[in-house]
């Protein structure tokens, strides 16, 4: 590997580690009646409304489409997130210290499965949440609709307009990404360098 | 204010009542101000969904309340009840509520609020507190501005008609309350006729800094005269107070004309630092009295009254230097303390003139004793040591005098209906504009501080006449917005209050609007009675007292359906709001109830007592528009006759209630 690249990889590392700290992604809904806005961070270990009240008042507003009311600490993924985080974390820093082309590229494909199947993850949780309603308690009923957010971007569900973005952590996250992938792309052509330079004369 | 008609029966009042006449019907001119109207509608246009640029807070008079209002827009945007109970949010009619109007005399829901004043710091309106004064029943309170309520009522002993008051000093250390009446002290059975010799004066400077501990801190007692208004010192002339008063003529009878004998009555220069000292030096006597300091606490939520037992008291003459008269004529009204703190001008109601002392010749001519005498051993000055100027021929009854910290001064004239611009220093007249009609009091934002934010000027009317359409025999009172930017006044804008506006304050909104409480929280509650979430809800009986603690969160109540409820019972209704948002208040009423509803803030417990007079099946429901479903935001309480053997019982449905099960549920 590089020099670069395994400074690369461990500078990924940190800016990994960040997400320990700051919010992966956030979620707002803005409506005619809340023109403040309501908002959702989801950290790496749970999730918090952007106004201390308003997962709160999140919950009450979703209990009239038959929303199961979202529950930090009754969502099992939060639970092992860090765990995984802290993984990710060590492990990109291992890279770097070993400094093996093979290693990295190991790595990085566990690295994108990881960030894909987190993707998938939170993508299915929106799914679900939108579309297990109760239809008993629900007050409001209309025929067909559901209420996933989108993964990203806007959406309009009924009076709200939720919006959804990678918050601080999670664009940490797409850069340390982003360095991983300068890292491989380094490794690769240093290989082809030095596989040139090999070539006898 | 009501004292101004004495004038008409005045030896001398024949002419000047005819030209008071004549006034009055100059005033009735087209509302023209030389402005453009649709210049003036774009001054005081706030476009939808933007906000003034100043909080008006206005005193409702005889509705005993606030009124808040934008400026310029005039707008109302709340009334603050303070001495009046108000049926709209329950104020005095919940049990958290009534104690806070608690006297020595009982429970008493209605008074008379004249004089808003703004906390300040360093000689500026801060926004953190409006103090307000009850006339009737002697009493001031503190509003919080970050929750726009009263929080604070504390009660005046020895005092009748707390007119002069609620004047703040440059820090609020203090706020004075001077007495109107002045009445026997203590007060007892004594023939009115013994006025002279057994009716006395006080001035009492109340400890405000800190809420929850507002308290007398001293109580001077003074000559038996009618003490009016007042005006703290600033800067040089930080550590007094300026006080009116009339009826230096002791009368107990027909005032309008036995008080307005005298040409000139006085304005008391008290400085209360002195009076400090000489309590540091034991001076002060605790005198038993009985009277009341209510207070709601911000966690609790609950008034408590207290019963004080005594005030530290004493005679102006024990405490040397403490007061002084200055002569000024005539029944003055205003005692008002221009930006810089020199200048002291007094609104003397019958006066020609406009009387304005000096702050630092007082103080000379006390140093060189230039007294002509003095009563009840304070000194009276003389009244060309004190006087820096008189404004000439400037209208018709002076009253009330404000400043915009450029050098001039507005003061208001009941009888001519207009306001007076003059200037500081050289005393002359620099502009003058109707009023419509009858001014009184008025108010420039900031414009008794040190530091005047003088754009506009709000002149408080009397009479409206014809202003307003018509609506019977009482007419709406108003207040009137003028521009006060330029080097003439401009009449912008009338505006309808509630109540009579009496004195108002005026400060910039963001000295306010950022610090607002959105709610209560939940988690920080200690309401006594507080239900926290809905199962912790539920009913008790404690012989004829039945407790209903309850919940209500959008859009429900929990429990819904009550039974076991009988006639005769005391049923209190704990309600606790459990919403957690800003703006969603619930209400809470049932039918028959004999004091008022609910309205209850986001996170806020309040309690409806209420005893069901016969049996039957009672509606209740939510009061203030909270949802979508708001209308479904409703049960019922089953009364049973004395003696019923239907238990106790409290239910909401835990989810869809079919058909069946409702046809089968009730339980005997």
């Amino acid at each position: 590997m590089p020099k670069t690249a395994r400074i690369l990889v461990a500078v990924a590392a940190l800016l990994m580690s960040a997400g320990f700290v700051l919010p992966l992604w956030r979620v707002d809904l803005i409506a005619p009646q809340y023109p403040e806005g309501l908002g959702m961070l989801i950290r790496v270990n749970t999730v918090v409304g952007v106004k201390e009240q308003d997962l709160n008042s999140i919950n009450n507003l979703n209990h009239y489409i038959g929303m199961k009311r979202i529950e930090p600490d009754a969502i099992p993924e939060l639970k092992y997130m860090p765990a995984i985080l802290g993984t990710l974390v060590v492990t990109a820093l291992l890279v770097a210290l070993i400094g093996r082309r093979r290693v990295l590229y190991g790595w990085t494909v566990a690295f994108g499965a990881v960030l894909v199947a987190g993707l998938y993850d939170y993508w299915k949780w929106g799914y679900e949440y939108g579309h297990d309603l109760d239809v008993d308690t629900a007050i409001i009923k209309i025929p067909d609709m559901t209420y996933q957010p989108p993964l990203i971007g806007s959406k309009q569900l009924l009076n709200f307009v939720a919006t959804s973005w990678p918050a601080s952590g999670g664009w940490l996250l797409v850069l340390a990404s982003i360095l991983v992938a300068v890292a491989v792309w380094q490794s690769v052509r240093g290989t082809a360098h030095a596989a040139t330079a090999a070539r006898p004369a | 204010m009501a004292t101004f008609p004495k004038f008409r029966t005045l030896a001398g009042a024949g002419m000047l009542a005819s030209a008071a006449l004549l006034a009055f019907a100059c005033a009735k001119r087209p509302a023209s101000s030389g402005l453009l109207s649709a210049d003036a509608a774009k001054a005081v246009y706030v476009a939808p969904g933007q906000y003034d640029e100043f909080y008006a807070f206005m005193s409702g008079g005889f509705n005993g309340q606030i009124g808040v209002y934008g400026l310029p827009s005039g707008r109302r945007l709340k009334t603050i009840p303070v001495f009046s109970q108000y049926p709209e949010n329950g104020y005095g009619y919940s049990e958290e509520t009534k104690a806070m109007l608690n006297t020595s005399y009982g429970f008493i829901p209605w008074d008379d609020t004249h004089h808003p004043a703004l906390s300040q710091t360093n000689g500026e309106d801060d926004g953190r507190w409006l103090f307000i004064n009850a006339n009737n029943t002697p009493r001031i309170a503190r509003i919080d501005l970050t929750r726009f309520e009263t929080e604070e009522i504390l009660e005046i002993p020895n005092a009748g008609g707390n007119h002069g008051s609620p004047f703040v000093t440059q820090n609020s250390e203090y706020v004075v309350a001077s007495t109107r009446f002045s009445v026997p002290v203590p007060n007892t059975d004594v023939p009115i006729t013994e006025f002279k010799k057994r009716f006395k004066g006080q001035i009492s400077f109340i400890r405000a800094d800190e809420p929850g501990k507002m308290r007398v801190a001293f109580q001077m007692l003074m000559p038996a005269f009618n003490y009016d208004l007042a005006r703290a010192g600033k800067g040089q002339s930080n550590g007094w107070m300026f006080l009116s008063m009339y009826n230096t003529e002791q009368a107990n009878s027909l005032l309008e004309v036995n008080a307005s004998q005298n040409d000139k009555d006085f304005v008391a220069a008290v400085n209360w630092k002195a009076i400090e000292a000489c309590a540091q030096k034991g001076v002060l006597k605790n005198v038993a009295a009985s009277y009341l300091h209510n207070f709601t606490d911000e966690f609790t939520r609950e008034a408590k009254s207290t019963t004080l037992t005594s005030v530290p008291q004493f005679e102006a003459k024990q405490c040397p230097g403490a007061v002084y008269f200055l002569p000024t004529p005539k029944s003055p009204h205003g005692a008002d303390v221009d930006p810089t703190g020199e200048f002291i001008v007094a609104g003397g109601k019958l006066a020609s003139v406009i009387p304005v002392h000096s702050f630092p010749k007082m103080l000379k001519a006390i140093e060189a004793k230039a007294f002509e005498g003095d009563i009840e051993g304070i000194p009276v000055l003389k009244y060309e040591a004190t006087l820096a100027g008189e404004v000439k021929n400037p209208g018709l009854g002076p009253l009330h005098t404000e400043f915009d910290g450029k050098g001039y001064a507005y003061t208001s004239f009941f009888i001519s209906s207009e306001v007076v611009k003059w200037k500081l220093g050289t005393w002359e007249v620099v502009d003058r504009v109707p009023t419509y009609y009858s001014v009184g009091h008025l108010m420039i934002p900031g414009g008794g501080t040190m530091k005047p934010n003088a754009k506009y000027l709000v002149s408080m009317n009397k009479i409206t006449k014809d202003r307003y359409l018509p609506t019977g025999p009482e007419l709406t009172q108003s207040a009137q917005l003028y521009d006060i930017s330029g080097d003439k006044m401009k009449l912008l804008l009338d505006f309808p209050t509630e109540g009579e506006p009496h004195y108002a304050q005026a400060i910039e909104a963001k000295k306010i609007k950022d610090k607002q409480v959105k709610f209560f929280k939940l988690a920080e509650s200690k309401a006594p009675h507080i239900t926290r979430s809905e199962k912790e809800t539920g009913l008790s009986r404690n012989g004829r007292i039945v407790h209903v603690r309850m919940t209500a969160v959008r859009s429900h109540f929990s429990p819904d359906n009550i039974e076991g409820v009988q006639v005769g019972d005391t049923v209190l209704f704990h309600v606790t709001n459990l919403e957690q948002d800003w703006d969603v208040p619930h209400g809470f009423a049932i039918m028959g109830a004999q004091n008022g509803e609910l309205l209850i803030m986001p996170g806020e417990t309040r309690t409806l007592k209420w005893i069901p007079r016969k049996p039957g099946v009672y509606p209740m429901y939510c009061t203030d528009f909270c949802s979508a479903l708001h209308q479904e935001m409703q049960g019922y309480v089953r009364v049973s006759a004395p003696g019923s053997a239907v238990a106790l019982s409290g239910v909401t449905s835990k989810g869809p209630q079919s058909a069946a099960k409702a046809a089968g549920a009730p339980k005997q």
